[in-house]
């Protein structure tokens, strides 16, 4: 860890944005993780994603489980609500705020650990159920806070820090998304922040289930040859589909891969998800043959990154449920007893 | 671009910016944190080894330093609630000095055996005393000449004692006779041939710049009696001979002379005292702090007025009468001061003290002595050796380039010092010695350095004055008191230690933008190579500041490069901390001149 505080003082051309905070004001304490972990990365990309779209801090709650990656949400937004919830239970908790009030934006933050090992079920229900939410997972392929086992997410035959090649069939969690129901789901890399702020802005913006796995190499446990969650290995293997340009209604910006064909995704708010197509044969709105797709690079050995599916017009947990649109925790006595004369119609109705 | 080569002594040593502003090169960050330490006599040797005069500099340096200083570019208003300010650097120099040991005599070097060489000095200036240092501790015989009857020059007749004590000159002009085979005479030279005719095997001249320049506007000689040239009025002033002066006092200039001139007149009894400037203030040659303390003292600065005449009757000032002028730029930029035509104004008074530039002048060089003169009197002088166009006969100080600052003339004589050595031993004059470099990793654990890396978000510390009216009625009573050393630490924790580097080895690197993220000031970039105007501009924060360096690394695996604008680095090292293989390391950088002691005459 580190024992001082990130200095105060910030380059002289810092910008503020509209909501009239900078970068800086997004940041959360120092992080007491190791030096070189990709959740570090991926905190700043948080950051860099929520400073770009104006985001006020206290309309953000973000929840994480038990795990490295669940200590981060420490780390970026100090100034959003947080909650720091039982191994693998997130998920749960995360519903029920939603459900309380469905004006804040949800922030899941969770590891391979607690999501696809002790929090699998969870997991699987809060994509089914459509909850509004962009929920992360940093996924490093171990357990680092118990030095580097296998976890759920390693590929078989990826080898240990110790030479011993992994035997179970890995859990691929961007499948398991789409299957279960997500309405976005991408993949990317901790070390590729070009490619992983505008897919966590579109994740933002996106009115449903947003799933993003996110490998993040454990530098301490996994990042040795044999590993294919290291820097090296994901940098080889990288095999981005698509590129998302998504600014709601400024300049597009300039991308450093390839220009491709543009794909228009309309989404329910009236804004348009662009993406640049970096392999012409993909569709991501195509669900069978996003999983398809998934499949055989997995078998392939790429790891297949991007926005890899997305449904432009998603349900979400309140549309599906029927609720008011006011959040449910300012709903006051009157609104909640309709009082004496509706109580004595209702029950007639059923006499 | 190209990687940067970080073997050259010159690249990490720019990145301490006040040590390489500073003429001597003083190690800067290296002794303000053995002021923070305590070590205060440790920091003055570092001092006194490098400029020679820390006690004197510490009060009266013009600190090229302060300006260069980086915490000028990162500090937050806001944040330190006051200015951006530089680090305090010259008056932490005088802590080390007042509070040193006072067994710090023991650490001053004894001369050797003579080596048998002589050399005279003409001048008993900072140049001279710098030269008879440097060469007295390799066993030369130095004889120095001075017109005045105690050795100091400048420093002892024109710094008025409120701002620099005697016994603080007697005590550094003692470190250096007290080497051993310093010779005084108290003697004005009036020949250089003479000199030479002594066979000394080198004569070093540091006789300052000593004319002040004359006001020549009618009345001038009428009211001769009350007109006084400020140089030499100041020098009075010091060796007793005047110890008053009218109540009105007009004083005529404005650079450090002027300043000194109208706070001295305060204390002789002048009470209606002003500065009066051709110039705008902002223009105006004194320091800005010197121009702080003389308003202070109740002195108006009054600019744009240019002498026209000293009104006089029957042999007695009455006053000067200016003319208005404003300042007009050409379109060369260059500023021409015209007259605005309004009616001249008049202030009445009973003493002028001209203080409007000082000149060099050297009658007693003789012009077949072999060493020759340019087109405006000033001699011929290497720029490098401060040699002269005769082989024995070197010039610095004042008397090398003009008026300077005593810093200047400390660096003009380590120059020639090293000069003359070579000259003596049989070396190659003109072969400069590299400066000596020393980089050391401050890595004491995991995450923990051997500096305090913490950084101090508070705005410079003023400091202690006496009381104004004790000040004015003494003119022994020194105004600044100095900061005492629990202040001192405070102002020395503002220092970033931009000694201590950053150094990067790209083979190390797995591009894991742990730096990136931490970097509190956005000064780190991974990025496709370009050229270095292109880069600036895309880099994570703009690299405006084109005088300070881009830190380019070599490719690395993902064929990018690593680019780090030097300019507003914290040396916070965070970098190093959140690396995980160690391809960030925050290593000391001591780059020390070398002066005469230790040239190898072999660069």
């Amino acid at each position: 860890m580190t024992y001082i505080a990130k200095p105060k003082l910030h380059h002289p051309t810092l910008l503020k944005n509209k909501a009239g905070y900078t970068r800086r004001d997004y940041d959360g304490a120092i992080s007491t993780l190791c030096a070189g972990c990709g959740h570090d990365s991926i905190s700043a990309t948080i950051v860099q994603a929520c400073f770009e779209l104006d985001i006020l801090p206290h309309q953000v709650a973000k929840l994480s489980g038990i795990g490295c990656s669940s200590k981060a949400p420490t780390y970026f937004l100090g100034g959003s609500h947080g909650f720091n919830t039982v191994h693998g239970r997130m998920p749960s908790v995360m519903t029920g705020a939603n459900l309380a009030n469905r004006d804040l934006i949800y922030l899941g933050v969770s590891g391979d650990g607690d999501s696809a090992s002790i929090g699998f079920g969870q997991f699987a229900h809060v994509m089914r159920r459509g909850v509004n939410m962009t929920y992360i997972v940093m996924n490093n392929g171990v357990y680092g806070l118990t030095k580097g086992q296998f976890s759920a997410t390693a590929d078989r035959g990826s080898v240990s820090k110790k030479g011993v090649a992994n035997s179970d069939s890995s859990i691929d969690m961007v499948s398991v998304a789409i299957l279960m129901g997500a309405t976005f789901v991408g993949r990317s890399f901790s070390g590729d922040k070009q490619q992983l702020v505008p897919l966590i802005k579109a994740a933002i913006q996106h009115r449903g289930a947003a799933f993003l796995d996110v490998i993040s190499p454990c530098v301490a446990f996994n990042n040795h040859p044999g590993s294919t969650k290291s820097y090296d290995y994901v940098r080889e293997h990288n095999e981005a589909v698509n590129r998302v340009d998504f600014i709601e209604s400024k300049a597009e910006i300039t991308t450093e891969y390839a220009p491709g064909a543009l794909q228009e995704v309309a989404q329910h708010d009236g804004s348009i998800l662009r993406l640049r197509k970096l392999d012409e044969s993909y569709d991501p709105s195509n669900k069978g043959e996003a999983l398809a797709r998934v499949q055989q690079a997995e078998a392939a050995g790429e790891v297949l990154t991007g926005l890899l599916y997305v449904e432009p017009m998603p349900k979400d947990l309140h549309a599906n449920l029927n609720t008011v649109d006011a959040p449910l925790n300012t709903l006051n006595a009157p609104d909640l007893c309709p009082g004496q004369a509706a109580l004595d119609k209702l029950n007639a109705s059923l006499r | 671009m190209k990687p940067t080569d970080i073997g050259n002594p010159d690249y990490f040593h720019k990145v301490v910016d006040c040590q390489w502003a500073c003429p001597a090169h003083t190690p800067v960050p290296e002794y303000i944190r053995l002021i923070a330490h305590g070590r205060f006599s440790d920091a003055y040797m570092i001092n006194w080894k490098s400029n020679v005069f820390p006690g004197i500099l510490g009060r009266t340096c013009d600190r090229p330093c302060e300006p260069a200083c980086r915490r000028t570019r990162v500090e937050d208003e806001t944040m330190v609630k006051g200015k951006r300010e530089p680090v305090a650097i010259c008056r932490l120099k005088r802590v080390a000095a007042d509070y040193k040991d006072d067994d710090i005599l023991g650490r001053m070097p004894k001369a050797p055996a003579k080596n048998g060489k002589h050399i005279a000095c003409v001048g008993g200036g900072p140049a001279s005393l710098t030269v008879a240092r440097d060469l007295a501790v390799l066993g030369y015989e130095i004889t120095i000449y001075d017109q005045d009857p105690k050795l100091g020059g400048f420093i002892r007749t024109q710094i008025p004692h409120f701002r620099l004590p005697e016994s603080v000159i007697d005590e550094e002009v003692g470190y250096i006779t007290g080497i051993g085979n310093v010779n005084f005479v108290h003697k004005r030279i009036d020949s250089l041939k003479a000199v030479l005719a002594e066979n000394y095997d080198a004569v070093f001249v540091g006789s300052g710049a000593p004319r002040g320049r004359e006001l020549d506007v009618p009345g001038r000689k009428e009211a001769a009696a009350n007109i006084h040239i400020g140089i030499d009025w100041l020098s009075s002033v010091s060796f007793g001979h005047i110890s008053k002066v009218g109540k009105r006092v007009i004083v005529l200039g404005g650079g450090n002379t002027a300043m000194d001139c109208c706070r001295t007149a305060r204390r002789l009894g002048g009470e209606d005292v002003k500065v009066i400037v051709r110039s705008g203030f902002e223009e105006m040659k004194a320091s800005p702090w010197e121009k702080e303390d003389a308003m202070h003292e109740d002195i108006p600065i009054i600019n744009f007025l240019v002498p026209k005449e000293v009104k006089h009757e029957n042999g007695k000032i009455k006053g000067v009468l200016f003319e208005k002028v404003k300042a007009e730029y050409d379109a060369k930029g260059r500023r021409n001061l015209v007259p605005t035509g309004e009616p001249d104004p008049f202030y009445e008074c009973d003493d002028v003290l001209v203080a409007i530039g000082q000149e060099n002048a050297f009658p007693w060089i003789e012009k077949d002595a072999g060493v020759e003169f340019d087109k405006w009197g000033m001699p011929v002088v290497d720029e490098k050796t401060f040699g002269s166009t005769h082989p024995k006969v070197f010039f610095g100080g004042d008397a090398a380039f003009g008026p300077k600052n005593i810093i200047w003339a400390a660096a003009h004589g380590h120059e020639a010092a090293i000069s003359i050595h070579a000259l003596c031993s049989g070396g190659a004059v003109g072969l400069r010695p590299a400066p000596g470099v020393n980089i050391v990793s401050q890595k004491m654990g995991i995450h923990e350095w051997s500096y305090d890396n913490d950084i101090s978000v508070v705005s410079r510390f003023k400091v202690p004055h006496r009381k104004k009216e004790e000040a004015l009625k003494d003119i022994m009573a020194e105004v600044e008191l100095g900061f005492d050393p629990d202040l001192a630490w405070k102002e020395a924790q503002r220092c970033l230690n931009c000694d201590v580097q950053t150094v990067f080895t790209d083979n190390l690197c797995i591009e894991c933008d742990a730096c990136v993220d931490i970097c509190p000031m956005d000064c780190i970039t991974f990025t496709a190579n370009g050229d270095e105007k292109e880069l600036r501009g895309r880099l994570n924060a703009p690299a405006l500041n084109a005088t300070q360096d881009l830190y380019v690394s070599g490719p690395l695996k993902t064929h990018r490069i690593m680019v780090k604008d030097e300019d507003v680095c914290l040396h916070c090292g965070l970098c190093a901390e959140r690396c995980p293989t160690g391809a960030w390391d925050m290593r000391k950088y001591y780059v020390e001149m070398t002066h005469a002691e230790h040239a190898c005459q072999t660069r």
